[in-house]
């Protein structure tokens, strides 16, 4: 009997607690690939956020924080669509974060634009995916940053005049296409071709490709092709042709040097150059603070890559509105507080949200793959300081909308 | 453009998509049976192969060797407790049956492996280039196409030249009249299950670096492993061997010269041939 | 009951085929939040009623059916874009028509064959449409997709619901209904039983004189038009279209989920479609990095022990238990 009293007590007490506490819980929905081909981008992202929690453990303040995850399975749209409604309407979130696949943030946008519901993008890099609704901020990244600030970099510090493209046929692929031959093209170089390398799923074999870029003798090969699945065929099938040989550079924005990947290329990667917002090699205490904590968590041979640091600042970004609303979510004062958030403890140096696209605004590294210690290290060569959105400054097609 | 490298580099995707599904062509001419599982049984067999030489450090040749083994017992296993049951049923029920066990092989390498892509590490020999004295070429596709051309002179051989061979012939052109005549066309099947199983999972490992290798591998390229044996006829290896290399080489080319057509021109090609010859280009007529 | 008089009566509406559909007005007011997962459901129903047209009862094995929802679906997308004629109805008129032409078109084409060599054939005649849409950037939106498309209110009177879904869901409701009489009627008409007649026995329909061919064309151009029906609903109730409307995962997938329900008795369609996506939506979101296993082991477990999909099995179960199935 006395015990059952103490368990009574105890139960109030917390039904107590839990209520005064429920007050100031904010709820999170997560609507990532967990499954399927994306599978492997889904579970970086989830470790970066783990990561942040982790290192961060006050960054929340005197909010609970309720994570709820949803597998958006496929780039299809509707999986994704019918994810998100339900984190609305079932789960009543008050953010939503996420999304891996530009097709799935365009199809989403509505939804959040009528619940208005924010939304802070964790990869998806369509250009103007920011311009469909107010409610949309963007932490990740779009394919104009890297691949118009080497477009620019690819003539005056590589000091290349001619270029090849090669690029997955699919939106982000052409975005960087435009991006680099925009930049490349200012700067008193010239594309002499543009070689789409098939969709983003079914690229079995790259050799034709790089065959055809081969004969043009370009100085310099540019090359998109998805983060996850294709850097390590890119950088073999060059090395394979004898291209590095015959006096072609392979460069790129960082998705070819994608730091998960970047072990299993070998020596052939040496030599490649390219611009990103981030790599693991970065020499800044954050990162080497979230290097250190990864490994240790998840075994010595992982990495987090600009996915998994995407997902660490998008939670950063949370972090900063749930603090600056005392946890009491509000729509529009949270679109607020996350424009012009400043943010100078990313891994990636630092970082802020632009106030006028919602857009992020961060370093560009341009560095070259050189052997260290016996592995592949990103030397870094340049940095390029708060670059914008060119798409949108430029107002290209649909960014000027 | 160079005609030898473009040759090459064809052949040497054609020589992967034989390999891998030369064995599907055999089982389903043999029993009829519809095994969509059979690039689950290459995508496990590439595990095995990357894995092995990851953690053990097992060499290449070596780990090709376990893989093939590994896989052709499993599929035994599965044949003799699950496949066994559904002789009898429908395609349709087939069909079902082996797409969930795709869905099993995806989830359980999923769940314990985890779904990044696997990369392999190719031995310092198969590097870089090999000079043939007419032209220098990427070692490793030359392997490939070495170790295809040994495959199908050694399958020729089997199927044409041995007793065991001929009783396959039979089984797959009447088997009625051959399981009449004392042919234990179960006891075939298993055994051709279990070798073109096996040669999947071989498949996987030597062709990772050109197709890949991850948990959603069963599913990206069945329609391809379908479209080989469709063209080159049920049950047929010379068939498997040629539509393979057809598909192969014409694929590369067309992907050199009109690279914004992307995949369209393997189906307008098996199109094409499919309506101008309905059961392959090896196929017999009218069965 | 004689076997004749059984016969005879099979076309009869019963009193239980109502309760589908009045489960279906229940989950309108159950599960208010429920309702854009539940549109989908019934979107895919139709689909897969229009498969069994051709797989159950005529049987054509196609894994290209998606090519006749895409076709549909990019119909009223290109439409409400690029020429204004958002009318949801007269859309989805329009839509049977395209699909059907194509049906008709390729059905003329590609029902010479069978067998392994037609589902190669329309799996390549669906990667071609599919293929086109990507290239034909400027009328379709290439991989993009058209996003935000604008669709008039049904009957002027209810617009569509972004967020919850109400008006879609009923809308597709009404217009399963309507195609399930319609292909209930046709199934059960003489030019049904002569389909059955083919499936069951080519050789014998050849000999009786039966132009085979011709009725396969048609029926597989009537399949094509109520799959593009349910194409023309996915991109009004989405408003959006992207290429995964014409993939292969949707072709492969409604096969899949039409042989689970078990194929050739109409109500197969509903049962799988619902099982299917039910239990792949329940689990997704309880085991979000491992739903597959659950559904893999599913489909196994069906298909090693009934013949004939869940259908299949319940008859088995009722014939055991003394009743006559439900036949």
């Amino acid at each position: 009997m006395k015990i059952k009293l103490t368990q009574l007590f105890a139960a109030a007490l917390l039904a107590a607690f839990a209520a005064g506490a429920g007050a100031q819980t904010v709820k999170v929905g997560v609507k990532l690939p967990f499954t399927g081909g994306g599978a492997e981008l889904g579970q970086q992202v989830d470790r970066g956020m783990q990561m942040f929690m982790k290192l961060n453990p006050t960054a929340f303040g005197q909010c609970k924080m309720e994570f709820v995850k949803r597998d958006g399975k496929n780039p299809g749209g509707v999986d994704s669509k019918i994810a998100v409604q339900e984190l609305i309407a079932q789960e009543k979130v008050d953010l939503i974060t996420g999304l891996i696949y530009s097709g799935n943030a365009i199809a989403t946008a509505p939804l959040v634009d009528a619940a208005k519901k924010p939304m802070v993008i964790m990869n998806a890099g369509t250009a103007w995916i920011t311009n469909l609704s107010p409610m949309i901020a963007r932490v990740s990244f779009s394919m104009w940053h890297a691949g118009h600030a080497m477009g620019d970099a690819a003539v005056k510090i590589v000091k290349a005049k001619t270029a090849v493209v090669g690029y997955s046929d699919f939106p982000p692929g052409k975005d960087s296409l435009d991006a680099f031959k925009s930049a490349f093209e200012a700067a008193g170089g010239k594309v002499i071709d543009e070689i789409p390398m098939g969709g983003p799923a079914q690229v079995p074999d790259f050799t034709p490709f790089f065959q055809r870029a081969k004969d043009k003798k370009p100085d310099v090969f540019f090359v998109f092709v998805p983060a996850g699945d294709h850097a390590v065929g890119v950088v073999k099938t060059y090395a394979a042709l004898g291209m590095r040989q015959a006096g072609i550079k392979l460069i790129g924005p960082g998705d070819i040097t994608q730091d998960t990947k970047l072990q299993s290329m070998g020596k052939d990667a040496v030599g490649l150059i390219t611009m990103h917002h981030y790599n693991a090699d970065l020499d800044n205490p954050a990162n080497q603070r979230l290097v250190a904590a990864w490994k240790k968590e998840y075994g010595p041979t992982s990495t987090p890559d600009f996915m998994g640091v995407q997902g660490y600042d998008g939670l950063a970004a949370i972090a900063h509105v749930v603090r600056t609303l005392n946890c009491k979510i509000d729509a529009d004062k949270a679109m607020e507080a996350l424009k012009g958030w400043q943010y100078a403890d990313s891994p990636r140096g630092p970082m802020s949200i632009d106030p006028a696209t919602r857009d992020v605004v961060m370093n560009e590294y341009l560095s070259e793959l050189v052997i260290k210690d016996g592995k592949l290290y990103q030397k870094n060569i340049s940095v390029i300081r708060g670059v914008k959105d060119m798409c949108k400054e430029l107002k290209v097609g649909r960014c000027g909308k | 453009m160079d005609l030898i490298s473009v040759a090459l580099g064809g052949l040497t995707a054609g020589m992967v998509l034989f390999i891998v599904s030369v064995g599907l062509s055999v089982t389903m001419g043999l029993m009829g049976f519809v095994n969509l599982a059979h690039g689950g049984f290459a995508m496990l067999g590439g595990y095995v192969i990357v894995l092995s030489m990851k953690h053990w450090g097992v060499p290449f040749p070596a780990a090709l060797a376990i893989g093939f083994a590994a896989i052709a017992a499993l599929s035994v296993v599965l044949e003799k407790f699950l496949y066994v049951r559904l002789y009898r049923a429908s395609e349709l029920d087939q069909v079902l049956f082996t797409i969930g066990l795709v869905f099993v092989m995806i989830a359980l390498v999923t769940l314990t492996v985890g779904p990044e892509t696997q990369s392999v590490v190719l031995p310092e020999w198969l590097r870089g280039q090999t000079d043939l004295g007419f032209i220098r070429y990427r070692s490793y596709s030359l392997a490939i196409i070495a170790v295809g051309v040994a495959l199908v002179l050694a399958l020729w051989l089997g199927f044409e030249r041995t007793r065991f061979g001929a009783k396959i012939r039979a089984a797959v052109d009447n088997r009625r009249m051959a399981e009449s005549m004392g042919v234990d066309v179960g006891r075939l099947f298993t055994v051709t299950f279990a070798v073109g199983s096996g040669l999947a999972a071989m498949g996987a490992g030597l062709g990772a670096e050109i197709l890949g290798l991850d948990p959603q591998y069963p599913l990206r390229y069945l329609a391809y492993f379908l479209i080989v044996v469709a063209v080159g006829g049920l049950g047929r290896v010379t068939g498997v061997f040629f539509a393979a290399l057809l598909i192969g080489v014409l694929d590369f080319v067309l992907k050199i010269h009109f690279p914004k057509g992307g995949t369209m021109f393997i189906y307008a090609l098996t199109l094409i041939l499919l309506l101008w010859r309905p059961q392959g280009l090896f196929g017999k007529r009218g069965t | 009951m004689t076997a004749a008089r059984q016969l005879a009566e099979r076309h009869r509406f019963k009193w239980w085929e109502v309760l589908p559909w009045a489960a279906g007005i229940a989950v309108f007011f159950a599960f208010p939040n429920y309702l854009p997962f539940g549109t989908q459901v019934l979107i895919t129903i139709l689909l897969a009623l229009s498969l069994d047209l051709v797989l159950g009862y005529a049987g054509i094995v196609t894994l290209g059916h998606a090519a006749f929802f895409g076709a549909g679906a990019y119909t009223v997308g290109i439409l409400a874009q690029h020429t204004g004629w958002n009318e949801p109805f007269s859309g989805l008129a329009a839509a049977a028509l395209v699909a059907g032409v194509i049906g008709l078109a390729s059905g003329y084409v590609l029902l010479r064959t069978q067998g392994l060599t037609l589902l190669m054939l329309t799996l390549c005649t669906m990667a071609l449409l599919e293929e086109s849409a990507n290239m034909a950037h400027y009328y379709t939106g290439g991989f993009d997709g058209m996003p935000g498309l604008k669709f008039q209110p049904l009957l002027g009177l209810f617009p569509f619901d972004v967020l919850y879904f109400r008006s879609q869901y009923v809308y597709a409701l009404a217009v399963l209904l309507v195609c399930f009489v319609l292909v209930r009627m046709l199934v059960y008409s003489s030019f049904g039983q002569s389909l059955t007649g083919i499936r069951e026995n080519l050789l014998r329909m050849h000999a009786v004189g039966a132009p085979v061919r011709a009725r396969l064309v048609i029926v597989y151009a009537i399949s094509a038009a109520i799959a593009g029906v349910a194409g023309a609903l996915f991109t009004q109730a989405n408003a959006y279209v992207n290429l995964a409307t014409l993939g292969l995962e949707r072709s492969a997938g409604v096969l899949i989920m039409l042989i689970l329900g078990g194929y050739g008795r109409l109500y197969g369609a509903f049962v799988g479609a619902i099982a299917y996506m039910v239990l792949e939506h329940f689990l997704a979101k309880a085991y979000p990095t491992a739903w597959q296993l659950g559904i893999g082991i599913t489909l196994i477990v069906v298909a090693l022990y009934a013949r004939n999909g869940i259908l299949g099995l319940s008859d088995a179960l009722l014939r055991r238990l003394g009743g006559g199935g439900a036949q």
